[in-house]
């Protein structure tokens, strides 16, 4: 009775204080749906692990494979050299999988589909069409498509709800699903490429991942196509205490190219939610992929209060000759971020490019960057980091250069550059360089400043407010990193920089 | 139009007083010029009237059509129709000239309530204003001041001004460091926005731009106060014989 009463004044104090947060905080996409959801119990177990694999309809072997990674977790420790502070992590505290249960039968017409559903990707900006086929109306495939095609799959806590255009991406043999759609039905190519560049033994949270992802995006680019569309996934976490682990498996064959883009939001919490995603890319001889993030996780608030905790693995492997990847992120929300979008420069004369930018206000803590392992010879990587502080937030930029013996000449470019504003924030370059053949080059540069008040006085002379300035100048600031986004994706890019400073000033 | 009374100001980090007690009013539709030696306070005039930093205003009021400048935010003085052509206009890297000046354009109407412009018309409007000032749409798209000359700049400040239409221009040695010809230009972009509605207070130190923005008002400036005011022929007075004729008669 004790108990229960407890309880009950603590949902009453938490209920205000996620009212108060909703009033102050500006986090635009802090709202969540109110969808009946499916639970898993609390914590992860082998029986968890067994529950997630079931769900998935998963063959044996995928069971196998997760239970094997769950074994090895159980004996690894959480890394803590990263320049990132927060109360540790319960992780029997976490629900691990959720998902709608509208799920479990697909609508036939708009009418019968959840309208919250609807209604979620509308906010998230998803043209309604899309929307129509991610929630599964039958013949909406069928429409015309108005302006530029964008194949979406949207991950909507655990799950995968729903892809579009893949009738017409299977056209041009280009296959685009969930995991656990690949899983189960190209299980040849899952098999031949799954933890392949990410090994389950990789760190704590990739091996977490392997245990217990419950959904995310695979693509299957053949030899010599050139995919026709944008392929993009929107990951949304909005059950409450879930961690999302999910998932991401592209493949890039023989010559081809493919544009890929990754949204990700969550509604606003006073619970710290937890996100642990691996990201591998396949890419072989004369191949190339784009890969574009705009992360904007509910950051917390600004006393440093609920926001996702987001570790994740993201690795390249640049396989064949002459293969490319370029990674773009622009990473302006969670709590805390620990992210290093990697590139393994296998291949001769294969190239891996970095562009990020990663804002951090109030408490917000970043510890961010990439590593660039060259292995072939003639490798050229290109790095440009943007890092942005204000409030009390902590930037942190972590990258690896590596050439190995065999990489004969081979470059490196990387440009680091830190803008702070106000005094109270702080920048940090880490930079590890190894150079292990003597025909390699390896060039850094870094820089820190501060938003000037000339130029912002300009800008006011000019009518803008303060708020307005700033965004505009770090948008100046950031501007050779928001070049290398697909268009779309630079605008809402650039609206995010401006919503994520709010505040910053005055 | 604009009322400046009594203006006492001194910096606000250091006791310096540099503004002993300015009197001015600029009529709407007239041209006031201000002359004066280096360091008399000109520019700081310029910056306490549009809202910058670092200055304490310690006695007296500056009014924009009775609107008490000094109580607004620098963006709400622009709003109000303040506009300054800055001595030396700022570099903002990576940011287009047109996106900014897009960004202000909109800002104000927004700040009035009116819509904004669509990007059409805003195009328009910006390439016509843009020819007269012989400024080509490679200088419309590189960022801010960034690697313009000394006339560049200017003739962009210019730009900025006629796109924005203020009420009250105050021109801080826009001719400094130009040539004849980009000073025609400024002049003549300057004189294009002449109306009766507005206002032009015009700081140099030069006759050569008064000979073709022809003032209607000038006014020496010396030690943190208008010293003397007369018509067109005191600025010739200037250019003949230097300050230290008007000072001596003052002191
Ligand atoms: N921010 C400042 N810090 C220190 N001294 C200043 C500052 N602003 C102006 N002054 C001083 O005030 C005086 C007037 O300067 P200014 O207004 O620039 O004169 P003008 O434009 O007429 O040449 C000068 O002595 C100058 O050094
Ligand atoms: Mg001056």
């Amino acid at each position: 009775m004790a108990a229960l009463d407890q309880t009950q004044v603590k949902e009453g104090v938490d209920q205000e204080t996620v009212d108060a947060v909703r009033e102050v905080s500006t986090y635009k996409y802090g709202w969540d749906t109110d969808i009946e959801m499916e639970y898993a119990p609390k914590g992860v177990n082998p029986d968890i692990v067994r529950l997630i694999s079931d769900k998935n309809e998963e063959p044996e072997w995928m069971t196998e494979w997760r239970l094997a990674a769950f074994e090895r977790w159980t004996k690894m420790d959480e890394p803590n050299w990263a320049m990132v502070h927060y109360p540790k992590i319960d992780f029997q505290d976490q629900y691990y999988y959720a998902r709608p249960k509208s799920m479990e039968e697909k609508p036939k017409s708009l009418d019968e589909v959840d309208p919250k559903l609807l209604a979620t990707y509308e906010k998230l900006g998803i043209p309604l069409k899309e929307q129509m086929i991610l929630a599964g109306v039958e013949g909406a495939e069928d429409m015309p498509a108005e302006g530029r095609k964008v194949a979406v799959d949207a991950v909507f806590d655990s799950v995968s709800v729903g892809t579009t255009f893949q009738d017409e991406l299977a056209k041009h043999g280009v296959i685009f699903c969930s995991i656990s759609e690949a899983i189960r039905e190209h299980p040849e190519l899952v098999k031949k490429y799954l933890g392949t560049v990410v090994p389950v033994s990789d760190n704590f949270y990739a091996t977490l991942n392997s245990a217990v992802f419950s959904d995310g995006s695979f693509v299957y680019i053949p030899p010599g196509v050139r995919c026709p569309m944008e392929l993009s996934t929107y990951f949304r976490i909005n059950a409450e205490n879930t961690g999302q682990f999910e998932r991401t498996l592209i493949i890039a064959d023989k010559g081809s190219y493919v544009s890929y883009l990754e949204g990700c939001t969550a509604p606003q919490r006073d619970t710290a939610q937890l996100h642990a995603a691996v990201v591998e890319i396949i890419i072989e001889e004369d191949a190339e992929v784009k890969y574009s993030t705009v992360q904007n996780w509910f950051p917390g608030d600004e006393n440093g209060k609920g926001g996702i905790y987001n570790f994740v693995t993201k690795r390249a492997d640049c396989r064949g000759d002459r293969s490319k990847v370029m990674w773009t992120q622009v990473e302006t929300g969670s709590a805390v971020t620990w992210k290093y979008p990697s590139c393994i420069l296998r291949g001769d004369e294969s190239q891996g490019e970095f562009y990020s930018i990663a804002i951090t206000n109030n408490m917000q803590q970043a510890d961010t960057g990439t590593k660039m392992v060259h292995l072939g010879k003639n490798t050229k990587s290109r790095i440009v980091s943007k890092g942005i502080s204000a409030g009390k937030a902590q930037n942190t930029y972590r990258g690896l250069v590596s050439m190995h013996p065999k990489a004969k000449d081979s470059r490196n470019y990387t440009q680091c550059d830190s803008l702070l504003i106000g005094d109270k924030c702080g920048a940090h370059t880490v930079p590890y360089i190894e150079v292990r053949n003597n025909s390699s080059r390896v060039e850094h540069e870094a820089t820190t400043s501060k938003v000037d008040d000339d130029q912002l006085f300009y800008c006011r002379q000019r009518g803008m407010d303060e708020e307005e300035a700033v965004a505009l100048v770090v948008n100046g600031f950031c501007k050779d990193v928001l070049q290398a986004l697909p268009m779309e994706f630079a605008m809402e890019a650039q609206q995010l920089v401006a919503i994520s400073l709010e505040g910053s000033v005055g | 139009m604009l009322e400046i009374k009594n203006l006492h100001v001194k910096l606000e980090e250091e006791e310096k007083q540099i503004l002993k007690g300015v009197d001015l009013t600029v009529e709407a539709g007239k041209v006031h010029a201000i002359m004066g030696p280096n360091g008399s306070g000109k520019s700081t005039l310029s910056y306490v009237l549009s809202g910058r930093d670092g200055y304490e205003v310690t006695e007296g009021s500056a009014t924009l059509e009775g609107e008490d400048l000094l109580e607004m935010e620098p963006e709400e003085r622009a709003a109000a129709g303040v506009f300054l052509a800055f001595q030396y206009p700022v570099e903002i890297p990576g940011v287009g000239n047109m996106t900014f000046l897009r960004t202000a354009v909109n800002a104000q109407r927004k700040a009035r309530g009116e819509d904004e412009l669509s990007a059409a018309d805003f195009l328009k409007e910006v390439r016509a204003k843009a020819k007269s000032l012989k400024i080509d749409a490679d200088m419309l798209k590189r960022p801010v001041n960034v690697g313009f000359s000394g006339g560049e700049k200017k003739r962009n400040e210019i730009l900025q001004m006629a796109m924005l239409e203020p009420k009250m221009c105050i021109l801080d040695e826009t001719d400094s460091g130009l040539d004849v010809d980009a000073m025609k230009l400024v002049a003549e972009g300057v004189n294009a926005l002449r109306d009766e509605g507005r206002g032009f207070l015009v700081i140099t130190h030069y006759q050569r731009l008064l000979d073709h923005i022809k003032p209607d008002v000038v006014h020496i400036m010396a030690d943190g106060r208008i010293v003397k005011t007369g018509g067109p022929e005191l600025a010739l007075e200037v250019e003949n014989n230097g300050y230290a004729d008007i000072l001596a008669e003052v002191n």
